[in-house]
């Protein structure tokens, strides 16, 4: 049956239709439906596992015992997992394993643009890349063909415009593979000196063989229209490369991205007049042509950053770009905001009252550091709030400890907080670390993770009681409060940062998204009352405005939070 | 070639479910067609674009300046900003509903006034149409995207209401089915 689906969907698909049994990852955008939709499949065991590497050597493990394996994350995620897939390179697999790397070109929802394509290159794994939904299912299939033919673990590379748009699958039977079993192999999956280096060889001679596949792989497709031109392309970028040639250009279309052919780019270099290589990011592609010897043109045109799209393309290969008008004002932008009623939203205002210095982390309170609330200072990677801030302290001693903290969301916290966490209870810095618990994994669109006691499936699951890990680690200040509560949030951080201590703050209650919990009617404004003295406005809620000098409420979104009452003087906001 | 429609909003509106209604359709129609969405960080009530493209064969799954058929907008503002979208004939659909963003929250932007007229004078074809009163009246302030949608099918000869209809069925919930349905007609007119 013909159905419109998610690359990502696609990808699921593919697992499911492969036989793939065993999935683990850790959410992250764009790479997180590819798990939450094989998780709809009965046959596969999905899991979220509490951090990328985590969940590749679960894959790993469920490889070495025999079944189809595979994980997933984001770009970012890959580097936390770095450590297994080196070496799961040298071990090579039982059966065949997966792994899924959605890079995020654009960064509509991430903390950098890195390439993903140089993990490919420096792990000596293959990589695929496909262009679009049923390029995704397709190569899922014959991705564990080569992982179980070549013994290695394969890198599936999406990108958000392939994980994000739906395209046209044909769905089809799940095939399982013959079955595998474990046997016992000391020397091929104990990876010390003496058995690592006998394995190194086969790994280079591996991407040799694997070079000899990409050669005459159908992955890898010729397209001939006009020789005047020649493009080089894969992924997304075919697409836009196809919008505006149609078939009047020559194209290579690589879908396997590592190791590049070397025979098919030189005859197709051959057959054309000029070469042009069209990749997002970094110059992989270009970079191999040129050890080749072609004269190439690529990244002296196209941009090493962003996004491409047709007309990116048009403009900077000098095909005419379609007419368009634009109004000649400035318009005032709409970036994202905290949702009303976000639990968030209290915490980062009582941090901006206090003028705390804020030290971040990744999730849906990366929003603390946007206009009006300001109320942070420094996000790098997940779980580096509380690494940093144990820096920062020793640093600064006396003189920041008062006055700064590390804020981190409950899934974040899990994911890679409790490493720098166990180094504050260790080496002992006199830091105050705010664990946000707002019950799930937000901004990536709810997820469960392992302090929400349900698993992805929804099911009841084990629950990491949070106030106990941490005086587990030896932590004996150890406070909780409800974001709601204004007073008690300003309170406990004032003790808290005064103490001559380390300490954990949680703050803890449910995103107000979540489905199962109430929300109260909305405020409405006392306009007698209202001096329109703005002092609600600092909150930043979506849901206030201010129109003829009057408090507004927007009934739509307002969840009756009530934290904009606390902070009128002259009871004007009041509960209905 | 193939058609573009952008649906352009702010998060939480329900865009997605106007972009599988109409992906869903379009394809029971028979056409290639892909639909590109937003994820993540934007869903926040940022500015939020799903990209339709639909006919024989369509390769790029995004819309580029110029190259929008119709721009079906949950919100004034945000029709106003994705203007350059617009071909040169292509029309705009919009819900004249005015959600304040952020800089105007805070006061330190006005909301721009006239932005109907502004875009007519650049000469857009603009379909204005206060889509929130006609959702209420069909039952729930959610239902601007099948509103919208509604008022979308007018300008597709080739495809019947019933068509549509069916379409709706197969993609909404059947306890808000009736309410979805009394809404396409409100906004079909």
């Amino acid at each position: 049956m013909k159905r419109l689906m998610l690359g990502n969907q696609a990808f699921a698909r593919g697992l499911y239709e492969a036989g793939c049994s065993f999935v683990s990852s850790y959410p992250g955008t764009p790479s997180t439906e590819v798990t939450e939709e094989a998780a709809k499949y009965d046959e596969i065991y999905c899991e979220w596992a509490p951090n990328e590497k985590v969940a590749m050597e679960a894959a790993f493990g469920a490889s070495l015992a025999g079944k189809r394996s595979f994980c997933g994350m984001k770009h970012v995620g890959l580097n936390v997992a770095a450590d297994p897939l080196f070496t799961c390179s040298y071990t090579g697999v039982n059966a065949g394993m997966i792994i899924c790397v959605a890079d995020d070109p654009g960064m509509h929802s991430s903390q950098n643009e890195q390439d993903s394509r140089h993990y490919a290159v420096a792990a000596k794994v293959p990589m695929l890349e496909p262009a679009d939904s049923a390029e995704a299912c397709e190569f899922v299939k014959k991705a564990y063909e080569i992982s179980e033919e070549f013994d290695t673990p394969v890198i599936l590379k999406m990108c958000t415009r392939v994980a994000h748009s739906q395209s046209v699958v044909e769905e089809r039977e799940r095939i399982l593979p013959e079955p595998r079993h474990y046997e016992k192999n000391i020397a091929k999956y104990v990876m010390m000196p003496g058995n690592a280096i006998r394995r190194h060889p086969f790994v280079e001679e591996r991407i040799r063989k694997l070079a000899a596949y990409a050669e005459t792989s159908d992955l890898n497709r010729v397209e001939m229209g006009d020789p005047r031109i020649g493009i080089i392309t894969s992924s997304t970028s075919y697409q836009y490369v196809k919008e505006v040639f149609g078939d009047s250009a020559c194209i290579l279309k690589l879908g396997m991205i590592h190791p590049l052919p070397e025979k098919l780019i030189l005859d197709f270099a051959e057959k054309v007049d000029k070469l042009v290589i069209v990749e997002e990011l970094d110059p992989v592609i270009e970079t191999h042509c040129r050890k080749l010897g072609l004269e190439v043109t690529g990244k002296d045109v196209l941009p090493l950053e962003g996004e491409f799209s047709q007309n990116l393309i048009a403009e900077k290969l000098g095909v005419e770009l379609p007419a368009s008008r634009k109004l000649e004002e400035t318009l005032p932008g709409r970036p994202p905001v905290m949702c009303a009623g976000c639990p968030h939203r209290g915490l980062f205002y009582t941090l901006a009252k206090n003028k705390c210095t804020v030290l971040g982390d990744i999730g849906c309170y990366t929003l603390g550091a946007v206009a009006p609330l300001n109320a942070m200072e420094m996000t790098l990677c997940m779980g580096a709030s509380i690494s940093a801030i144990h820096g920062f302290n020793k640093a600064l001693g006396e003189e920041s400890e008062g006055r700064t903290v590390a804020v981190i969301g409950d899934s974040t916290f899990m994911h890679s907080g409790m490493t720098g966490l166990a180094n504050i209870a260790y080496n002992q810095s006199n830091s105050t670390v705010i664990i946000l618990d707002n019950s799930i994994t937000g901004m990536t669109g709810h997820q469960q993770n392992p302090t929400t006691g349900y698993n992805i499936k929804g099911d009841p699951a084990g629950k990491i009681d949070l106030e106990a890990l941490c005086r587990a680690m030896g932590f004996e200040r150890v406070r909780v409060v409800d974001p709601y509560d204004l007073d008690q949030c300003d309170k406990v951080l004032r003790e808290e940062l005064e103490a001559k201590a380390p300490s954990v703050i949680i703050s803890r209650r449910p995103c107000a998204l979540l489905k199962y919990v109430k929300h109260e009617k909305p405020l409405k404004v006392d306009c007698e009352k209202c001096v329109g003295c703005k002092s609600c406005m600092r909150l930043g809620c979506p849901a206030i405005s201010v129109k003829d000098g009057k408090a507004v409420i927007d009934t739509t979104l307002c969840v009756g939070c009530v934290v904009c009452k606390q902070l009128c003087r002259f009871g004007a906001l009041q509960s209905q | 070639m193939a058609k573009n429609i952008m649906i352009v909003g702010v998060g939480g509106q329900g865009s997605l479910l106007a972009s599988k209604l109409l992906g869903h359709l379009l394809l029971s129609e028979g056409y290639d067609v892909k639909v590109s969405e937003v994820h993540g960080m934007s869903q926040r009530g940022g500015s939020v674009v799903t990209y339709v493209r639909f006919g024989e064969k369509v390769y790029s799954p995004v819309i580029d300046r110029g190259q929008a058929d119709f721009i079906v907008s949950f919100e004034k503002l945000e029709a106003a900003r994705y203007l350059e979208y617009l071909k040169e004939d292509g029309r705009i659909v919009v819900n004249t509903q005015e959600i304040d963003p952020m800089p105007v929250i805070t006061g330190a932007m006005q909301y721009p006034e006239n932005l109907v007229e502004k875009m007519e004078a650049l000469g857009a074809k603009v379909d204005a149409m206060d889509c929130l009163s006609l959702a209420e009246q069909a039952g729930s302030a959610k239902a601007v995207n099948i509103v919208l949608m509604g008022r979308l099918s007018r300008y597709f000869d080739e495809i019947p209401l019933e068509k549509w209809q069916q379409a709706i069925q197969e993609c909404v919930p059947a306890k808000f089915l009736e309410l979805n349905q009394k809404a396409f007609l409100l906004g079909r007119g």
